[in-house]
C-alpha cells in the first residue's frame, strides 16, 4: 500500500491488487479504483499536457467534467481509443493508458514552447495568424495545425468489438442514480410503473453514498448508511430496472432518449471474450425524471491550474471512497460551506489542511465544526498566486478589499502539496435543455436552474438548484408526488440533519495585484482559454456569447465547458456592465459525453451496413465472371470480362456483339409499378408530357415524368396490359421517389381519381435481348408465337408461356436495335436467363452490363435521367420536344415550361460532340469554352456522356451547351490538363437516324 | 425524435415518417391561365414560420398514406393531425 492511501473503504477492495502501466511505468491499485484514484494513489497528479501553452496538467475532478485527465488507451493495439478521462475508467488488470498532446514526454514537452510565447498568442490567434499569405497555407499552416492540434491517436484497424442497439419503452425513466433519483425510482416502481433507472457510475449513491460526517444525518443514520439500506430495498423491486455504467448521451424531443451502456470496458483485455462491449439504449419513455446533479465550479485566479489544484468535492471523494489521500499538506479555497466538508473529512483523518475563504466569515454547524478541529481559516482572503512547476508546492494570499474588486495588504506564503478549490455549484441542466427546456437565473447563488414547463418532464435534486440534503430529499418527494400523481410516500416524514448555509460570496474573476496582462487565469483547461481572452474578445467587439464562445475557443473542447461557461458568462457580464441572466446560457447539444463510433452504428457494420438488392439472376452472373456497380441499393452487372479483359476491351466487345448479332442484359432492376383503376388512363395523361388515352390495349410507350417546376424527373415505357390496367417501369434508382411522387398526386391533389399503384419491382425478373437475330432466339423460345412485324409490332406486348410458366414479352428497344424484353415472375428469373442463352448459343448471343448499355444508348442519343440530366434540364433543353404534348390542358410539370426563364434561348442544351482526333474520348464531367484567350474563360457547358463507339469506330460524347441547339457544327474546346482538345457540335444521334435497326 | 400520431395507423416514431413541407397549398386547377408570378407563387413561395405552422407528412415506411399536422416549429409540439381533405381544426 502506497503512502497515499491513508483510508479503508468499502468501495476499494484493498485485498485485490491490480497492476497497470502509465506513460511506461508499471502502477499498482485495487479492485474499484478509477484510474485516476489509482494514479494518485501513487502519487501522480501530473498527466498531460494543455492544447495551446503545453502548460502541465493533473488530474482535477473526479468524474465526467474532467478537464486534464485524458488519455490514450491500449496504444499499439486495435482496440486501441483516445480521449479516456482517466476519472471515469474502471482500472482493469493490465491497463494501459498514456498522456495525450504531450511529445516527447509529459515531464519534457517541446510544445511548452508556447508557454513563454503566450503573449503572441492571444484570443483569435488561429483566425488572425493563418489568414496570411494565402500561399503559406498548404505548406506550413496546414502541418502546423494538423500537428499541433488534435487530441490522441485514432485507431488504424477495424474496431474488433461487437455494439449494439436496444429500444425499450418505460412509464418512467430516472437519470442519475445519487440521492434524488434513488427516491424517485423508489416512489415510481412502488406505485406500479414500469422503471428505468439509469446511472453512469458502477454503484448507485452519488455523492451521499460516501458521506459520513456527524453533521449529515437521515432518520438518525449516518446519510451514507441510510442511502445503502434504501439501494438494498430498491434491488428488490420487480418492475424496476437498474442500468448502472450508462450514461445518457442524448435526450431528444417527445423523451427520446439515448443512453450508452458501457458493457466491457472494465473488463481486462483476456476477460472480454468476444461479447458486446457498448449496448446504445433508444428510450421512448412516457415520463422522464432528470437527476443528474451538480458539478463544482473552479475559481479563477492567477496560475489557477497547476497540477495539485483540484476540486474540494473531489479531493473529498478521493479521501473518503477510494481512501486515497490528495496531499498532505492541503490548502481549501473556497467562497463557500461545501468545501468545509472536505477539511473536515481531512482533519478527521489527521492530515493537515488549512482554509483560505473570500467570504467575511460564516457560521454554519460545518464552520464551527471545522474550526473546532483546529483548521486555520483565512477570510475574507484570494489566492494571488500559485508556485511549483509539475506540483504545486506553495501558493501567495493577500486579503480581499470590502468590496472584492481589489486586493489589500501584504502577500503572505503558505507552503501546499494540493490547492482543493470550491467556487460553489452549477446544477447539470445539459438534459433540460436538450430537451427543449429552458433555463432561469437565480441572483442568490447566480445559478441558471430549469424552468418546468413540459408535463412530462421534470428536474429534482441538485441539478434542480436543491444544494443542501434537506432540500434535496423533500423537494424531490414533493416533486415526484406531483409528477406521478402519487398521495403519499414512505419519504414524507423523513427526518434530515443539515448543517450547511447558503452563504456564498461569487466573485468571477478574482482580483490580483499582478496586472491582468501578466496574468494566467484560466477558465477553460482544455482549451486553454484564459479571462485575459475572454476581456480581449469583448473588446474587440464581440458581444454575444456564442461568438465569444467560437472567438476564443472556451467550452469548445470535449468537455463541452462543463467547468468554464459559468465563468465565462460571469466574467462577460462584469466587464460589460450588465446582468448575468439577461445574457442567457449557451445552448447545450448532445452527446452530453462523447460517444463511440461503434455505438453509434452498432450492428450496421460490414455487410449489414446497408442493404443489398441483387436480381434472381445475380447468382448466374458471379459464376459468369461479372464485375458488378452499385446503382442504389441494387448490385447490377457492369461488364462480364473474359480472362484478363479490362473494362474497354469487354465494353467495347460487348457493344459490337449486340449490334453485330445478339446481346443479352439483366434489366429486372428497373422500377415497375402496377397501375390499376377506372382513372389509370386520365393518371398517366396527367403525370407523363404526351397523351396516352389513345394508346390501345396491348401497345407500349415511353413516357417522360417531369417535376412541377418542368424538370425532367424520370422516364420510361409505360405498357397498356388491360382496359385498365398498366405496367409503368421506371429508372433504377427513381423507382422509389416516383412512386412516392404518384402516392402524393394521387392522395392529396386528385383523390377524385379511382387509381391504385402497387410497386412489383421485385416481383418480376426481366431479361432483354436485342440484336439483329433477337427475333431467331425468341422465335426458338417460343416456337409457336408469330414475331413477324405485323403480328408482334415495334412497342407492343404479348402474353406468353415458357413450359406452362406465364409470362410477359415486350417489343421495346433501349438501344436503337431490334429488341426484345421478357418479363417472368422472380422465381423463374434465372432459369429464363439460361434458356435464352442456352438458345442464343448458335447466335453468340452475348450478355453484356451497365457500361455497355450506355454506350449503345449514347449513340442512339437517348438520354440517362441522372446522367444526361441534374434537375435543371427540360424536356425542350433536351431537344426531345416531340413528347410534349401540345394539345393536353394540363400534365405535372407543363406550365412550367413558359416561364420566363424556362424559354430563355441560352439554356444549356443536350447536344452530340465530335472530337476532331476521333481516337480522342472525353472525360465526362470535363467543362466546355468556346474561347480560351478570353479571361475569365466563361463555361458554356460540360460533358455528360463520353465513349469510344466500336460500332462507329470513333469517339462520341452527349453534353449540355448554353445555346447548343444553334450551334450544330460549330467548334468548341474542352481544356483540359494539359491539353485542349478541340471538338464539333454534332446532332446527339449518331447512329441510324433513320430508326432503321429496330426493324432488322 | 418526434412520436407522431398517425391517422391510420396510431403512434409511430418519427423515422417511419417524412415531412413534405407546408400543407394546404392546392395546385391550381387551371395552370396555364396563370401568369408567372401567380405559378411562382404556388411553386416556390413558402411560409416557414416559426410558430404554428401546418405541415404535409406521409407515413412512408408504414401504411404510405399523407396526412395533415399542426406543428409549433419553435418548439415541436404537435398540436393536432388531420386526414387529407379534413378542415384544419381551429384553434
Ligand atoms: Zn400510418
Amino acid at each position: 500500500m502506497t503512502k497515499f492511501r491513508v483510508n479503508k473503504t468499502k468501495h476499494v477492495d484493498q485485498t485485490k491488487t491490480v497492476s497497470f502501466n502509465f506513460d511506461g511505468k508499471s502502477y499498482h491499485g485495487f479492485d474499484g479504483d478509477t484510474l485516476a484514484s489509482a494514479l494518485l494513489s501513487n502519487g501522480v497528479h501530473l498527466v498531460g499536457r494543455s492544447f495551446k501553452y503545453h502548460r502541465p496538467r493533473g488530474i482535477m475532478s473526479c468524474g465526467s467534467e474532467e478537464p486534464n485527465a485524458i488519455c490514450q488507451i491500449n496504444e499499439d493495439t486495435d482496440l486501441t481509443e483516445p480521449n479516456v478521462r482517466a476519472t471515469e475508467i474502471e482500472l482493469y488488470e493490465g491497463l494501459k493508458a498514456s498522456s495525450q498532446n504531450c511529445w516527447p514526454s509529459v515531464n519534457f514537452d517541446i510544445g511548452g514552447i508556447n508557454n513563454f510565447i503566450s503573449q503572441f498568442i492571444p484570443a483569435g490567434f488561429y483566425y488572425k495568424t493563418f489568414m496570411w499569405p494565402k500561399s503559406f497555407w498548404k505548406k506550413i499552416y496546414e502541418p502546423l495545425i494538423r500537428w499541433s492540434a488534435g487530441l490522441g491517436k485514432s485507431p488504424t484497424k477495424p474496431d474488433p468489438e461487437l455494439y449494439d442497439h436496444k429500444h425499450v419503452h418505460c412509464d418512467v425513466l430516472i437519470i442519475g442514480g445519487g440521492i434524488s433519483g434513488i427516491i424517485a425510482s423508489k416512489i415510481a416502481a412502488k406505485n406500479n410503473l414500469r422503471t428505468i433507472l439509469i446511472e453512469d457510475k458502477n454503484i448507485l449513491g452519488g455523492s451521499t453514498i460516501f458521506q459520513k460526517n456527524e453533521n449529515y444525518k437521515i432518520n438518525n443514520k449516518y446519510s451514507s448508511e441510510w442511502l445503502d439500506d434504501e439501494i438494498a430495498e430498491l434491488q428488490k423491486l420487480d418492475n424496476l430496472t437498474i442500468k448502472t455504467r450508462t450514461s445518457l448521451a442524448a435526450y431528444h424531443s417527445y423523451n427520446f432518449l439515448l443512453a450508452k451502456e458501457n458493457i466491457s470496458d472494465h473488463l481486462p483485455l483476456d476477460k472480454k471474450n468476444g461479447g458486446i462491449r457498448q449496448r446504445l439504449w433508444k428510450i421512448r419513455a412516457d415520463k422522464v425524471l432528470v437527476a443528474t446533479g451538480a458539478i463544482e465550479r473552479p475559481l479563477v485566479f492567477n496560475n489557477n491550474d497547476r497540477p495539485g489544484i483540484m476540486l474540494a468535492n473531489s479531493v473529498k471523494k478521493y479521501l473518503d471512497f477510494y481512501g486515497v489521500s490528495c496531499g498532505f499538506n492541503n490548502v481549501i479555497f473556497t467562497n463557500n460551506d461545501s468545501a468545509y466538508e472536505t477539511a473536515v473529512s481531512l482533519k478527521e483523518k489527521g492530515i493537515s489542511v488549512e482554509i483560505i475563504d473570500i467570504r467575511k466569515k460564516s457560521n454554519s454547524k460545518i464552520v464551527k465544526n471545522a474550526e473546532k478541529l483546529g483548521v486555520k481559516i483565512y477570510w475574507n482572503s484570494t489566492i494571488v498566486n500559485t508556485f511549483g512547476h509539475r506540483k504545486i508546492n506553495s501558493i501567495e494570499l493577500m486579503n480581499l478589499s470590502e468590496d472584492g474588486s481589489n486586493v489589500v495588504g501584504d502577500k503572505n506564503r503558505i507552503n501546499c502539496d494540493c490547492l482543493a478549490v470550491s467556487g460553489g455549484w452549477t446544477p447539470m441542466v445539459h438534459m433540460h435543455t436538450q430537451s427543449g427546456g429552458k433555463l432561469d437565473f437565480r441572483e442568490n447563488d447566480q445559478t441558471f436552474i430549469p424552468t418546468e414547463i413540459d408535463e412530462n418532464h421534470i428536474n429534482v435534486g441538485s441539478c434542480n438548484g436543491d444544494f443542501e440534503l434537506e432540500e434535496i430529499i423533500n423537494n424531490t418527494n414533493k416533486k415526484v408526488k406531483n409528477f406521478l400523481k402519487v398521495s403519499e410516500t414512505e419519504f414524507d416524514n423523513t427526518s434530515v440533519l443539515n448543517s450547511k448555509e447558503l452563504d456564498k460570496r461569487n466573485i468571477w474573476l478574482l482580483p490580483n495585484y499582478i496586472s491582468e496582462g501578466k496574468c494566467k487565469s484560466f477558465i477553460d483547461f482544455q482549451n486553454d482559454s484564459t479571462a485575459k481572452d475572454i476581456k480581449l474578445a469583448l473588446r474587440e467587439g464581440f458581444k454575444s456569447i456564442e461568438h465569444v464562445k467560437r472567438y476564443t475557443t472556451t467550452g469548445m473542447a470535449t468537455d463541452q465547458g462543463k467547468l468554464s461557461n459559468m465563468h465565462a458568462l460571469g466574467i462577460i457580464a462584469d466587464t460589460a456592465g450588465v446582468k448575468m441572466g439577461t445574457l442567457g446560457t449557451t445552448t447545450f447539444r448532445p452527446p452530453f459525453t462523447p460517444l463511440t463510433f461503434g455505438s453509434i452504428v452498432g450492428r450496421s457494420v460490414g455487410k449489414f451496413f446497408d442493404i443489398v438488392r441483387k436480381t434472381s439472376i445475380h447468382e448466374w452472373h458471379s459464376q459468369n465472371n461479372a464485375k458488378f456497380e452499385n446503382v442504389g441499393q441494387w448490385k447490377r452487372p457492369w461488364y462480364y470480362p473474359i480472362n484478363d479483359e479490362g473494362l474497354h476491351d469487354a465494353v467495347q466487345r460487348e457493344s459490337k456483339a449486340a449490334r453485330d448479332s445478339a446481346g443479352i442484359l439483366d434489366a429486372s432492376t428497373l422500377g415497375k409499378i402496377d397501375i390499376q383503376g377506372t382513372d389509370a388512363s386520365e393518371f398517366l395523361n396527367r403525370v407523363y408530357t404526351n397523351a396516352w388515352s389513345k394508346l390501345g390495349i396491348g401497345k407500349c410507350r415511353y413516357g417522360l415524368m417531369l417535376n412541377e417546376d418542368g424538370m425532367v424527373y424520370d422516364d420510361g415505357v409505360t405498357t397498356r396490359l388491360g382496359e385498365n390496367h398498366y405496367l409503368m417501369t421506371t429508372t433504377t434508382g427513381g423507382a422509389a421517389n416516383v412512386l412516392s411522387k404518384l402516392e402524393d398526386y394521387l392522395q392529396t391533389e386528385w383523390p377524385e381519381l379511382d387509381v391504385y399503384l402497387t410497386s412489383v419491382t421485385d416481383h418480376y425478373s426481366t431479361a432483354s435481348i436485342c440484336g439483329p437475330n433477337s427475333k431467331k432466339i425468341l422465335t426458338k423460345i417460343f416456337p409457336d408465337k408469330d414475331f413477324s412485324d405485323d403480328a408482334f409490332p415495334h412497342m407492343s406486348y404479348q402474353n406468353a408461356k415458357i413450359d406452362e410458366i406465364n409470362c410477359r414479352i415486350m417489343r421495346i428497344s433501349f438501344t436503337g436495335e431490334l429488341s426484345y424484353e421478357i418479363n417472368i415472375e422472380s422465381k423463374y428469373g434465372k432459369s429464363l436467363w439460361e434458356k435464352c442463352i442456352e438458345v442464343g448459343k448458335e447466335f453468340k448471343i452475348t450478355q453484356y452490363g451497365t457500361e455497355t448499355m450506355h454506350l449503345l444508348r449514347a449513340e442512339k442519343g437517348f438520354i440517362i435521367v441522372g446522367q444526361d440530366t441534374d434537375g435543371t434540364m427540360t424536356p425542350i433543353d433536351l431537344q426531345m420536344d416531340w413528347i410534349v404534348s401540345k394539345k393536353k390542358y394540363d400534365f405535372i410539370g407543363k406550365r412550367s415550361l413558359y416561364r420566363s426563364d424556362t424559354i430563355r434561348e441560352d439554356r444549356k442544351q443536350l447536344v452530340g460532340l465530335l472530337t476532331d482526333d476521333p481516337n480522342e474520348v472525353l472525360e465526362e464531367g470535363a467543362q466546355i469554352v468556346s474561347d480560351v484567350n478570353k479571361k475569365p474563360i466563361e463555361m458554356v457547358g460540360h460533358v455528360t456522356s463520353s465513349y469510344f463507339s466500336p460500332n462507329l469506330n470513333k469517339s462520341i460524347a452527349l453534353a449540355v451547351v448554353k445555346s447548343g441547339k444553334k450551334m450544330n457544327g460549330q467548334k468548341l474546346i474542352v481544356p483540359m490538363e494539359n491539353k485542349n482538345i478541340n471538338v464539333t457540335v454534332s446532332d446527339s444521334v449518331f447512329l441510324d437516324k433513320e430508326n432503321k435497326r429496330i426493324y432488322a | 425524435m418526434f412520436l407522431i400520431n398517425c391517422p391510420y395507423c396510431g403512434e409511430r416514431d418519427q423515422s417511419e415518417f417524412s415531412c413534405g413541407g407546408e400543407a394546404h397549398i392546392v395546385r391550381p386547377k387551371q395552370p396555364t391561365e396563370l401568369s408567372d408570378d401567380q405559378w411562382a407563387e404556388y411553386l416556390f413561395m413558402r411560409k416557414n414560420i416559426k410558430g404554428v405552422q401546418f405541415e404535409r407528412w406521409n407515413h412512408a415506411h408504414g401504411c404510405r398514406k399523407w396526412f395533415n399536422m399542426v406543428r409549433d416549429t419553435s418548439n415541436d409540439k404537435i398540436h393536432a393531425v388531420y386526414k387529407m381533405g379534413e378542415k384544419p381544426p381551429v384553434e
